[in-house]
């Protein structure tokens, strides 16, 4: 057996398979149900595991298929890869646990449904992850969209139905736009080409220029609307009427970093970062970006509603990724891939605590959150690293993420971006430390009695709290073992040598 | 493995012809007592004569056979090709497929059970006889055939709306029918032959060739329901039991369609004028429009998804102005897997219908709970409808997008892409109200109630149709054996 070519189908398969699983194995059998979902995102776990230690050795997987002539669909894995995979692989085991403790505290129905659609989900975050090219993207980048409609109209209730229209009118329109700037390359090139062989719109010649503007604002844009760019962000907060594993789910590895995925493949290894640069769209790129991460933080300040004012914090929080990608350099290039990961795992602790806070507390407002550290201080303690990190205290995650953005603008003189990063830090202290304020140093409200857990639903909080555990301690970790080896910094080292060669 | 070497009598395309036919004699003799064992013996035989007939075409090309050794201009010729080929699978893999469905869906209604499966059988001994036909009257014998067989079917339905629909489509019919015929009286006058081949060879552009293909043009669009002489099939598809608006939608207008390629592209290529290309570019742009928005607006489920087919018809006639070898895969490929999708459609609104007995759209609630397979069958196909991968309409809609942009034809591109975001707004809509929870009282689950072959058949079909996402190489290599357009044509 070829482990180069089996493995990456494996990798996919594996969430593929027990998707399907789920769907068969039907509603009533919550236990089979369970193990299913956390033996196939093991499974996940271990498969991609042993790829990033190949590709760290060096080995190329690449399985192909050719699917209309000249086109195929290619599964391959370079560093950046393996990046995105392994955090989708690590969060879906936590989220699923999370999830399952969760629907059992809502009681909610259709849980074989949810969590079918959830693997389809993860499937095809792992082939966004894997795509060799922009035709391969597109499927699995589409198979998202198409997975996750289920889950964020999941309650069946008006507001979630009204989140799944708006996200679908978002999202497929800005489809259309990446299908016509691929189809569009593809007729310029020739042929569909792989990511490795960056170069080749270089050699296309001054009268192809602003036709490959075109195209890159296309797909950009396109790709922009799941990363929530301005002014295509306003579907996010819409979805928040969706359960809370699938916000987080959403907003740290699933949609949102698909769209982010997307712009930092288009820019690093469709165009190349230095012909991006030389079009002078990175620039433009550069500028929307920083917008969408001030707009973003000016409106987290105003919502009262927890979940909105986290889902506001993601559209600013995102566009770092994109920012590191358009300032065109390589120390910022660092830093912006590194915070595709960091951004998850704080992201993701967020919502796990704001679920926990609307479980267990029935907090779902800012101005609730009064005294909610003295009566959860575990869940509480993760939701202030989440925060900490997110405003980018040291030694969190969140920090480096920034400080590599700002040293890497200041190295191609792009000095207006630490304004921007100084400015979005003090608006994110501005709208997380009230309500880390409220939990801690608040008295909690008198008329109110903390909930008492009974006794099953105990059992189950242990499924709940962990993954929350588990996601702050990664971001402690991976702020304060930055410079180990294996770590997500580490990996985004590899990925600016390759890009900068 | 040579089929014909152990059975040298299914090997000829007459026979796929004849066995249909027979067997609606025998059905409409025997009756009930036919049931259930002669449409799965038809099926399993038709399936091992195109197997044969296939084999033979993927190694020695095209063939021609001349019926009881009388050949042509005297004798009848029957023509097979890729072309043809994937259009007899198409009848033969969904035709069986709904036939599965309909032992199902007529349990209960022996008295309409006698009168289908013979008008069925009937009705695809027409479609197999216009897929092989090489001569256009005997192509106009075979079109009556199925328009014929076609319209008692809708009947079977029963009522006043049925019936009205029917009469509504003879009408039309028998005026496209004319229209026909008067085209080929004037070609036949002209040019002293009706075979396929001997006219592409002797055409002529000229006042006459223009009068002929209007007259075809006109006959075959009224019979294929294209825009704007479309205004027959919403009523008569959609009033139609399941199985039979499935088979209309998936497979009778594709038949009259297909005799329109046939004729444009192997009869008049030489009188082909880019205004009337463009023009009917531009009707298939006003369908993709009209019937998408028409789809939108529709309150019941089954009239929906056939204005969705007036709509998907509309693809067909992007062709016509980007006629090259991507454009015609493209435009094959469309018709192959709206098939799959569009029988997955009828037969999931169909077992809606049966269930809930209504299918007006806002009182869909709860049908997650109450018909999930149905439900996931619907999206399933949907997709492919809207053209988002992995699906046989992506590849398609991609081939065609990528002509347009080829051939510098951006306009197609703008419509191609509206109409695919039309798509996705009607199909969302019936999935919106499906997943609303609000109704009271909850629906429980009613697949238990319904035959297996029910609840099944419209989920495979709508797999094959997300499965076709996959296999476009060995299907553009059929289609290349005898294909007009040589590869030659693509380079830039």
């Amino acid at each position: 057996m070829n482990w180069d070519v089996v493995l990456p189908l494996l990798v996919l398969s594996t969430p593929l398979t027990t998707a399907i699983a789920i769907f068969l194995v039907g509603e009533e059998h919550y236990w089979l149900r369970t193990w299913l979902n956390i033996g196939g995102a093991f499974i996940s776990l271990v498969l991609i595991l042993a790829m990033a230690a190949g590709v760290y050795l060096g080995v190329i997987y690449e399985a192909r298929l050719e699917l209309l002539p000249g086109l195929d669909l290619v599964l391959w894995a370079d560093p950046f890869t393996m990046l995105f995979a392994i955090l989708s692989a690590v969060l879906w085991l936590l989220t699923t646990m999370y999830a399952v403790g969760y629907l059992e505290m809502e009681g909610s129905l259709h849980r074989s449904r949810f969590f079918g659609f959830f693997s389809l989900c993860v499937a095809a975050t792992k082939g966004v992850a894997m795509s060799g090219n922009l035709f391969t993207f597109f499927i699995f980048y589409e198979l998202l969209t198409l997975s996750t409609y289920p889950l964020v109209v999941h309650r069946g209730n008006d507001e979630s139905l009204r989140a799944g229209g708006s996200y679908l009118r978002y999202t497929l329109t800005g489809s259309a736009a990446v299908l016509l700037g691929i189809i569009w390359l593809n007729s310029i090139v020739g042929a569909s080409y792989d990511f490795d062989e960056t170069g080749i719109l270089e050699t296309l010649g001054e009268e192809y220029q602003w036709t490959l503007r075109v195209i890159f604002f296309l797909l950009v844009g396109g790709f922009g609307v799941k990363a929530a760019l301005i002014p295509t962000h306003s579907w996010l907060p819409l979805a928040m009427a969706a359960p809370a594993p699938v916000s987080a789910l959403l907003h740290a590895v699933a949609v949102v970093k698909a769209g982010a995925f997307g712009i930092v493949r288009v820019v690093y290894d469709v165009y190349g970062v230095a012909f991006a640069s030389a079009l002078s769209v990175t620039q433009v790129l550069a500028v929307l970006a920083a917008a969408t991460i001030i707009y973003g933080s000016l409106r987290a300040l105003s919502q009262d509603d927890l979940k909105r004012r986290l889902a506001y914090s993601t559209v600013s929080q995102v566009s770092y990724i994109v920012l590191g990608a358009a300032i065109a350099g390589p120390i910022a290039t660092i830093g912006g891939i590194v915070h595709l990961v960091h951004q998850g795992l704080m992201k993701i602790t967020l919502f796990f605590c704001a679920g926990i806070l609307e479980k267990v507390l029935h907090i779902k407002k800012v101005s609730q959150m009064d005294g909610a550290g003295q009566r959860m201080p575990w869940t509480m303690a993760a939701f202030t690293i989440g925060a900490l990190g997110m405003m980018g205290i040291p030694p969190m995650a969140g920090f480096i993420s920034k400080w590599y953005l700002g040293r890497g603008a200041l190295e191609v003189g792009q000095s207006w971006v630490i304004a921007v990063l100084v400015a979005s830090t003090l608006l994110n202290a501005a709208y997380f430390l009230p309500t880390v304020y409220r939990a801690w140093f608040r008295p909690p409200p008198p008329d109110e009695h903390p909930e008492d857990l009974s006794e099953s639903k105990r059992d189950i909080f242990i499924f709940f709290l962990s993954p929350a555990l588990v996601t702050a301690i990664l971001v402690l970790a991976s702020g304060l073992l930055a410079n180990a080896p294996y770590s997500p910094l580490d990996w985004a080292y590899r990925l600016a040598e390759q890009e900068y060669r | 493995m040579i089929i014909g070497d152990f059975m040298p009598w299914a090997v000829g395309p007459a026979q796929s012809i004849m066995l249909p036919l027979v067997a609606a004699m025998i059905a409409f003799l025997l009756g009930r007592r036919a049931l259930p064992w002669l449409p799965l013996l038809i099926g399993v035989v038709m399936i091992l004569i195109l197997a044969a007939l296939t084999q033979q075409v993927w190694e020695q090309g095209p063939q021609r056979y001349a019926l009881a050794g009388w050949g042509a201009p005297l004798g009848i010729d029957l023509y097979v090709d890729g072309l043809s080929l994937l259009m007899l699978w198409m009848t033969t893999v969904v035709g069986g497929l709904i036939s599965l469905y309909a032992l199902g869906y007529f349990q209960h209604e022996p008295r309409k059970a006698e009168l289908f499966w013979p008008l069925w059988l009937l009705l695809w001994t027409g479609l197999n006889a216009l897929f092989l036909s090489a001569d256009i009257f005997n192509l106009y014998v075979s079109l009556e055939l199925l328009t014929l067989s076609a319209i008692p079917l809708v009947t079977l339905a029963g009522g006043a709306a049925a019936l009205g629909a029917a009469m509504r489509y003879l009408l039309f019919a028998l005026l496209g029918s004319l229209a026909y015929l008067l085209g080929v009286a004037l070609l036949y006058g002209g040019f002293g032959t009706l075979d396929i081949a001997l006219l592409g060879e002797t055409m002529t552009a000229g006042l006459l060739a223009w009068m002929a293909m209007a007259l075809i043009t006109i006959g075959l669009f009224i019979k294929t329901a294209l825009f704007p002489l479309h205004i027959w099939l919403p009523p008569a598809h959609a009033s139609a039991p399941a199985p039979v608006s499935a088979l209309l939608s998936a497979l009778v207008v594709k038949g009259s369609f297909y005799l329109l390629l046939r004729l444009w592209f192997w009869v008049f290529p030489v009188a082909i004028t880019p205004t009337a290309s463009q023009l009917l570019g531009a009707l298939g742009a006003a369908a993709i429009f009209y019937g998408a928005l028409h789809a939108l607006f529709q309150p019941r489920l089954k009239m929906l998804v056939a204005y969705s087919t007036v709509a998907q018809l509309g693809y067909f006639l992007l062709l016509f102005p980007m006629a090259g070898m991507l454009a015609w895969g493209g435009t094959v490929y469309f018709i192959l897997s709206h098939a799959f999708a569009k029988a997955a459609l009828f037969l999931a609104a169909g077992n809606i219908l049966h269930t809930l007995k209504h299918d007006q759209i806002k009182n869909l609630s709860d049908l997650d709970r109450g018909l999930p397979l149905t439900l996931f069958a619907f999206g399933l196909a949907g997709i492919s409808i809207m053209g988002l991968p992995p699906s046989g309409g992506f590849l398609a809609k991609w081939m065609l997008l990528q002509a347009a942009l080829d051939s510098g034809q951006w306009w197609w591109v703008t419509v191609i892409l509206i109409g695919g975001l039309l798509a996705a707004a009607y199909i969302f809509q019936v999935l919106r109200h499906a997943f609303d929870h609000s109704g009271t009282p909850p629906l429980a689950n009613a697949e238990a109630n319904m035959p297996l072959s029910m609840e099944l058949i419209p989920l495979i079909l709508a797999l094959i149709s997300v499965g076709l996402g996959f296999t476009a190489m060995p299907y553009l290599r059929l289609l290349d054996i005898g294909s007009p357009f040589l590869p030659e044509e693509i380079a830039p």
